[in-house]
């Protein structure tokens, strides 16, 4: 029996759950009647207001790894833990600044509109569409793994084939939402998702924070004080700075760089600004999700500490899942462990269960738009394709999507869901980022430029990445290295577990070199792109139903 | 089953005849595309080239600059620990100020940017879209 069996009760985490199916599948139905065009499908109609696709934004964002992994960064490392989030936070002024309004006045569904518009299309296109489907994949990868884990942690559940059949229903069930309810339904799973964590962790907020009579520097220390009780010196090193990054003070630079750069390359977060009608509601979408998402990490803060000073670091370590089980332990035992905390941990399963079906979803959705709207239709069509073949080819890929990623999320469930999300937010940072701004703000750049920058960003950061310590061992060592993904093979040869550092001046480098040696210049394309992202003239329309 | 949040401003109809208004839907940008050579016109007109400095002044810098406040906190934090680890108030060392810090100038900029727009480039932008997407049709 694990110790797990005697934590909260399966069958009501599974029943809340089950609810939170039936509730989001009646709303997907519902909102979804109406158009069956590619608008529709792809942004929704592009009707959404900027407040709730701001909402929308937070939930396709703050994923199950950000919630149960960010909490209970902080319950173990304190300070690194907070230093961890706020790169998470800061990268969208990112988004704010520079990128949000001019691709919703640029654009019109996948990232690669933005890319391709004054470039010559196929290359451009073909280029961003790799990247775009290499980042989500990776994504949907570290959620479908996600998923696993949670099973195990909440359900009680860690027989291996029970795990491979919840991952399978987390497939299934994503497939469903896209399926029927398009951009639409799926903005919705993800509004409804959003506020149900900010609710759930808003109050395990004030009911930690009012335990301690709102006094952070009190929580902090009683989480101190506990964690030395247990083994003297850990709680100590809660209050300081490297408890987790100190013997890898290089990598958790490499690591900052990702995040802060990786947000405004993420192509299911640039796909979120094409459901508002106008960049000024995509510049309020933005505002929304920096509110909602600086308050969420705010709110992890004292969770992760108040777990650390309530459960203590000892118990939380006896659980599946260990530091991800830091938030449903707290939730379980803040009301006192009993009927309450039952009931409480099931709630907080439920939620976490359901970010995990939103996040997925929208990847999918990304993911099967670029390959009908950037592959199918213009590079293999010629763009002549008509829209509704489009859609069906949009709607065949996500079964395969759904498929491929139930397949993956199974032979992955045992890789650390933490790298393989910090290995998107590298390759959208080192790939998609720098052709990004160029595209936007540099006159002199074309064709082969964004090529090189696209696919030397993305090359470099693979390669950087599978000869990493986090894919095999290094060269000249004999002991298998335990943390890695192929510990007996010794063949590595880059120090550090993320290549921002390296693959991101590459891009921006690349696409240089590129554009230099390569006399390509559109004037009129650079005119109608630079006018558009500022004005908003001639850019895409909500339809009108 | 529409559901705009169009501003009276942002509506593009809004300079049409009643009986010419609402017009049909449209599916793609036919409607008001304006042409190639306006583009360029406008590209090279004062309003436009003050629209674009107005925006990359303000968006530029502050780019620049929270982005070396962000690396500036994380360096301090890697190698500068006992200086971030100074107990400020209790058990809350400059470290964790710092990083709180950040919450708060985040939120800053994005109001400061939000104002911005609003008060400084929405107006123009809004009348060179008129202007283009008027002469097209």
């Amino acid at each position: 029996m694990t110790p797990l069996a005697t934590l909260g009760t399966p069958w009501l985490n599974i029943a809340i759950f089950a609810i939170f199916v039936v509730i989001t599948l009646v709303i997907v139905i519902r909102v979804s009647r109406g158009g069956r065009k590619g608008k529709d499908f792809y942004t929704g109609g592009g009707s959404f207001s900027g407040r709730q696709n701001g909402i929308a934004i937070a939930g396709d964002y703050l994923s199950a790894a950000s919630f149960l992994g960010i909490a209970g960064a902080v319950a173990f490392y304190g300070y690194d833990g907070l230093l961890y989030s706020i790169g998470f936070l800061v990268a969208w002024l990112v988004a704010l600044l520079l990128v949000a309004e001019p691709l919703r006045n640029t654009g019109k569904y996948t990232m690669a509109d933005v890319l391709s518009f004054r470039m010559q299309n196929k290359p451009v296109r073909t280029a961003a569409a790799i990247s775009t489907l290499a980042v989500s994949f990776f994504y949907l990868l570290a959620q479908m793994a996600g998923a696993g884990t949670l099973v195990a942690l909440l359900l009680g559940i860690s027989a291996d084939l029970a795990q491979m059949g919840v991952i399978a229903i987390v497939g299934l069930l994503m497939i469903a939402y896209v399926l029927i309810g398009g951009m639409k339904g799926t903005t919705w799973v993800q509004m409804i998702k959003a506020v149900l964590l900010m609710f759930g962790a808003a109050i395990l907020f004030i009911w930690v924070l009012g335990k301690f009579g709102f006094n952070l520097s009190d929580l902090m220390g009683a989480a101190a004080t506990k964690g030395n009780s247990e083994t003297p010196g850990a709680g100590t090193k809660l209050l300081n700075a490297m408890s987790k990054y100190g013997t890898n003070k290089l990598g958790f630079i490499s690591l900052s760089i990702a995040l802060v750069l990786g947000t405004a390359g993420l192509p299911h977060v640039l796909m979120r600004f094409y459901t508002v009608p106008t960049a000024k509601e995509a510049r309020r979408s933005v505002s929304w999700a920096i509110s909602l998402i600086g308050a969420f990490y705010l709110f992890t803060l004292v969770l992760g500490f108040g777990a650390a000073a309530i459960v203590g670091q000892k118990t939380i370590n006896t659980l599946p899942g260990k530091s991800n089980a830091a938030a449903p332990a707290l939730a379980y035992y803040l009301p006192g462990a009993g009927t309450a905390g039952t009931v409480f941990l099931a709630v907080i399963a439920g939620v976490a269960f359901a970010t995990i079906l939103a996040v997925v979803a929208g990847l999918a959705i990304t993911a099967s738009a670029s390959f009908a709207h950037d592959i199918y239709n213009a590079v293999i069509k010629d763009g002549k394709a008509d829209p509704t073949s489009e859609v069906r080819v949009a709607r065949a890929t996500v079964v395969v999507i759904g498929v491929l990623a139930i397949i993956g999320g199974i032979a992955a469930r045992s890789l650390n869901i933490a790298f393989l999300v910090s290995l998107a937010f590298a390759v959208a940072a080192s790939a998609n980022l720098p052709s990004i701004l160029f595209s936007l703000y540099w006159k002199r750049f074309n064709t082969r430029g964004s090529v090189m920058s696209i696919y030397g960003g993305l090359i470099s950061a693979l390669v950087l990445i599978a000869f990493s310590p986090a894919v095999m061992a290094a060269v000249g060592t004999t002991k298998p290295l335990a943390t890695a993904m192929l510990p007996d093979l010794h063949w590595g040869w880059f120090p550090l577990d993320n290549p921002a550092i390296v693959s991101v001046p590459i891009g921006f480098l690349f696409g240089v070199i590129g554009t230099l040696t390569s006399k390509e210049t559109n004037p009129e394309k650079q005119a109608e792109m630079e006018v558009r992202s500022l004005t908003g003239a001639g850019a895409e329309k909500a339809s009108i139903h | 089953m529409a559901t705009h949040d169009l501003t009276p401003t942002d509506d593009p109809e809004r300079h049409l005849p009643p009986d010419h208004s609402p017009l049909p839907a449209l599916d793609a940008d036919q409607a008001g595309h304006p042409s190639a050579s306006a583009f360029q016109e406008v590209q090279a007109s004062p309003e436009f080239v003050l629209l674009r400095s107005k925006f990359r002044r303000f968006a530029f810098p502050m780019t620049a600059a929270f982005l070396v406040w962000y690396f500036a906190y994380v360096l301090l934090s890697t190698y500068a620990e006992s200086f971030m680890n100074t107990r400020v108030f209790g058990n809350v060392s400059l470290g964790i100020l710092l990083g709180l810090l950040q919450f708060v100038t985040t939120f800053l900029i994005t109001w400061l940017y939000i104002r911005h727009a609003n008060k400084n480039l929405d107006p123009l932008a809004a009348s060179l879209r008129n202007k283009l997407e008027g002469d097209a049709r």
